[in-house]
């Protein structure tokens, strides 16, 4: 029973919130709807018990697209109004794609009834018994994959180089703070002691 | 097998992976003035790699081979041997790296920096695992590895508007050919259930239904675009030219080896039972790259575009071996590929060696008039090097074009062997030309002297290397590119 509300509460959420994302005027809070979305189908996963999948939809989409986004939509001066103000011009093409998504969709259901394509039959690794998803994944990762699960964190090392050495670079003209300089300065270093005769005014 | 012998089998790999990573700790600690260092251990690295490829390569103890990580990873001959032609072709782009980077617009803009031999590094890594893998996965990862850094490294010279463009054209491009090639891969699984190569080619046996024969394309062509051939070479040009001239040197030599090496392995060992399927595609490929590539390169002006015209011409002589798709062919091919990295390593090394008197890069070949007088030396290997790549007897280019032809021959591709042999004589053409600028124009006195030594030894080894003496060697190449290419057949 508990299952089925959960299901009903999660899924009229998420159908909700996707809503939202489209409707709402402003568009951080579009991202913000997508986020709940996101954790809303993490939740169905869980239902489902795909844990492994729920558990990558909270830490890479919602980690780190919907941030990408946040930081996209807040970081970039974009005009809405004026995207919109296209919105007219563009209805024809609109129309158009749509045409051809609904074409695609018939074919689609077409070639569904008209039976299954013919595929091999994928011998799929078998998990240990009582294993969970998690586990399941993590025992063939670290194990019969290890050594493609290495060279690709050699992968994303060397994006990260390659994002470095493409945009780091020294720009004259900035003062970075050296504190270590700033504490071993000492009065003597910074002032002058003086006694100017009166009426002479000091020379600087 | 144990993981032990695993890891035993990818040595090459795990040294090359250890090094890079120190070395990555070594450039970050110590900036720039580290750079020197870097690339000496890289250089120092590779060697060894080199050293344990030749060991796997000529040791009879290794003359079985061994598949390693539950058949994703082969060790065998053939891997080693084309191994061993990218590590020497990575240890070369290494060491012309610093004269060139220290001297970009008279040493103002930029210098060597320690990440340009750690990305070689890397990049040596996955081309290892390329010529390797007999797995599909281990193929993409490879492909990945080696064209992350490639992208970087296009680039390279950032403040370079050239650089930097030929850096975005080649990572949007390769972001395409690996989408292509990851579209085919997903179809290959779907259709044969598998991911592994043999098991592929078994399923293949019972013959080959439309949507694995899309898969099969698709990946073909992911394939054609990594080695620049035709229809899928529009980018090299362009990248070729705007890359700095020791990247270019890498991207002409070590990763079309390694792609023309996993291309072998796939169509032999994947996709062997069903050579008809790609037959003719191979050689419709091959046959386009010879004619576009020679006939692209008679109007070029840029000498790097023109060897990039003629490294497209090359791809096709070479696929003219696999289009054979015996063992003859393979083992053509082998030779082919190990006189090309030699004339290519020798021709790029000739061109950074061209210097004006403010030492700017001369890439014009107008400027190049009167060579044969101010550098008489430099003249001569250019000249020995475009001979060879024109494929003229007496030097090693021919041998290695007369091997594919025999092979065409053999295989009862007649037709294709007249129309390559008739398309060499349009390359000719333009190898010629430059030649006749050196020799015969009126001097223009642009490049001075140079001093480097190490320019001096590469330039000297690659240019005995397909001077006539090459062929003292053919007995020693032929006999490992048989056992190499046995290698590949030993499914069969």
């Amino acid at each position: 029973m508990i299952q089925v509300f959960t299901f009903y509460l999660f899924a009229v959420l998420l159908i909700a919130s996707g809503a939202f994302t489209i409707f709402s005027r402003n568009p951080v809070h579009s991202v913000l709807w997508l986020i709940l979305a996101f954790f809303n189908a993490a939740g169905l996963m869980v239902l489902v018990g795909a844990e492994f999948i729920a558990m990558l939809l909270v830490i890479v989409y919602v980690g780190a697209v919907a941030v990408l986004f946040l930081f996209v939509v807040m970081m970039l001066d974009i005009d809405f109004a004026e995207l919109r103000a296209g919105f007219m011009k563009n209805v024809p093409l609109g129309i158009l794609l749509a045409i051809v998504f609904v074409m695609e969709l018939i074919f689609g259901i077409g070639a569904y009834q008209a039976g299954k394509i013919e595929l091999a039959d994928t011998p799929v690794n078998p998990a240990r018994e009582g294993a969970t998803n998690i586990e399941a994944v993590g025992e063939l990762l670290y194990t019969k994959y290890i050594f493609l699960f290495e060279t690709a964190g050699i992968i994303l090392l060397v994006a990260m180089v390659g994002a470095i050495v493409l945009t780091n670079r020294k720009r004259a003209g900035v003062r970075p703070q050296n504190v270590s300089e700033q504490v071993a300065r000492r009065p003597e270093d910074a002032t002058r002691n003086m006694q100017p005769e009166v009426g002479k005014g000091v020379e600087l | 097998m144990s993981v032990g012998n695993s890891l035993y089998l990818v040595a090459p790999e795990i040294i090359l992976s250890a090094s890079g990573l120190l070395l990555l700790l070594i450039g970050a600690w110590g900036g720039f003035k580290s750079a020197r260092l870097v690339s000496i251990l890289a250089v120092t690295a590779l060697f060894a790699s080199s050293a344990v490829a030749l060991e796997f390569l000529l040791n009879p103890a290794f003359a079985e081979g061994g598949d390693a990580f539950f058949g994703q990873y082969r060790l065998d001959k053939f891997g080693s041997l084309t191994k061993l032609l990218i590590y020497i072709s990575a240890i070369v782009s290494i060491i012309i790296a610093p004269r060139f980077f220290d001297n970009v617009a008279g040493g103002r803009s930029a210098v060597m920096r320690p990440e340009y031999p750690v990305l070689i590094v890397f990049a040596a890594i996955g081309m290892g695992m390329m010529v390797s893998a007999v797995d599909l996965m281990t193929l993409y990862i490879g492909l990945e590895l080696n064209s992350l850094a490639a992208y970087v490294l296009a680039s390279f010279l950032r403040n370079d508007e050239r650089s930097a463009e030929a850096g975005l054209k080649y990572f949007v491009l390769g972001g395409l050919a690996s989408g292509i090639l990851l579209f085919g891969m997903s179809l290959l699984y779907g259709f044969t259930g598998t991911t592994n190569f043999n098991a592929i080619n078994q399923a293949f046996e019972s013959g080959l239904s439309t949507g694995a024969l899309f898969g099969l394309i698709f990946v073909l062509a992911g394939m054609a675009f990594k080695i620049s051939a035709v229809p899928f070479h529009m980018w090299t040009p362009d990248v070729y030219e705007g890359a700095p001239t020791p990247v270019t040197t890498f991207f002409a030599t070590a990763p079309k080896v390694a792609a023309l090496a996993l291309t072998m392995r796939l169509a032999i060992e994947a996709f062997g039972s069903q050579i008809a399927a790609w037959q003719q595609i191979i050689i419709f490929i091959a046959l386009a790259s010879i004619v576009v590539g020679a006939a692209g390169a008679i109007g070029q002006t840029n000498i790097k575009r023109l060897l990039a015209y003629s490294s497209i011409n090359n791809v096709g002589f070479i696929l003219i071996g696999l289009a054979a798709a015996n063992q003859a062919g393979a083992s053509a091919m082998l030779v082919y590929l190990m006189i090309y990295v030699a004339m290519t390593l020798g021709s790029f090394v000739a061109v950074l060696d061209l210097r004006d008197a403010d030492g700017n890069q001369v890439e014009e070949i107008s400027s190049l008039a009167g060579l044969s007088k101010s550098r008489p030396g430099l003249a001569a290997a250019i000249a020995i090097f475009m001979f060879s790549l024109a494929g003229i007897p007496p030097l090693f280019g021919f041998w290695g074009k007369f091997l594919v032809f025999e092979a065409a021959v053999q295989a009862d591709l007649i037709l294709l062997a007249a129309l390559g042999i008739a398309a060499s004589v349009i390359g000719a053409f333009y190898y010629l030309k430059v030649i006749k600028v050196m020799y015969f124009d009126e001097s223009a006195d642009v490049v001075v002297k140079s001093d480097s030594k190490s320019h001096a030894v590469i330039i000297a080894l690659c240019a005995l290397f397909v001077s006539p003496l090459g062929y003292l060697l053919i007995p020693v190449l032929g006999n490992i590119a048989d056992q190499a290419a046995a290698a590949l057949f030993w499914a069969l």
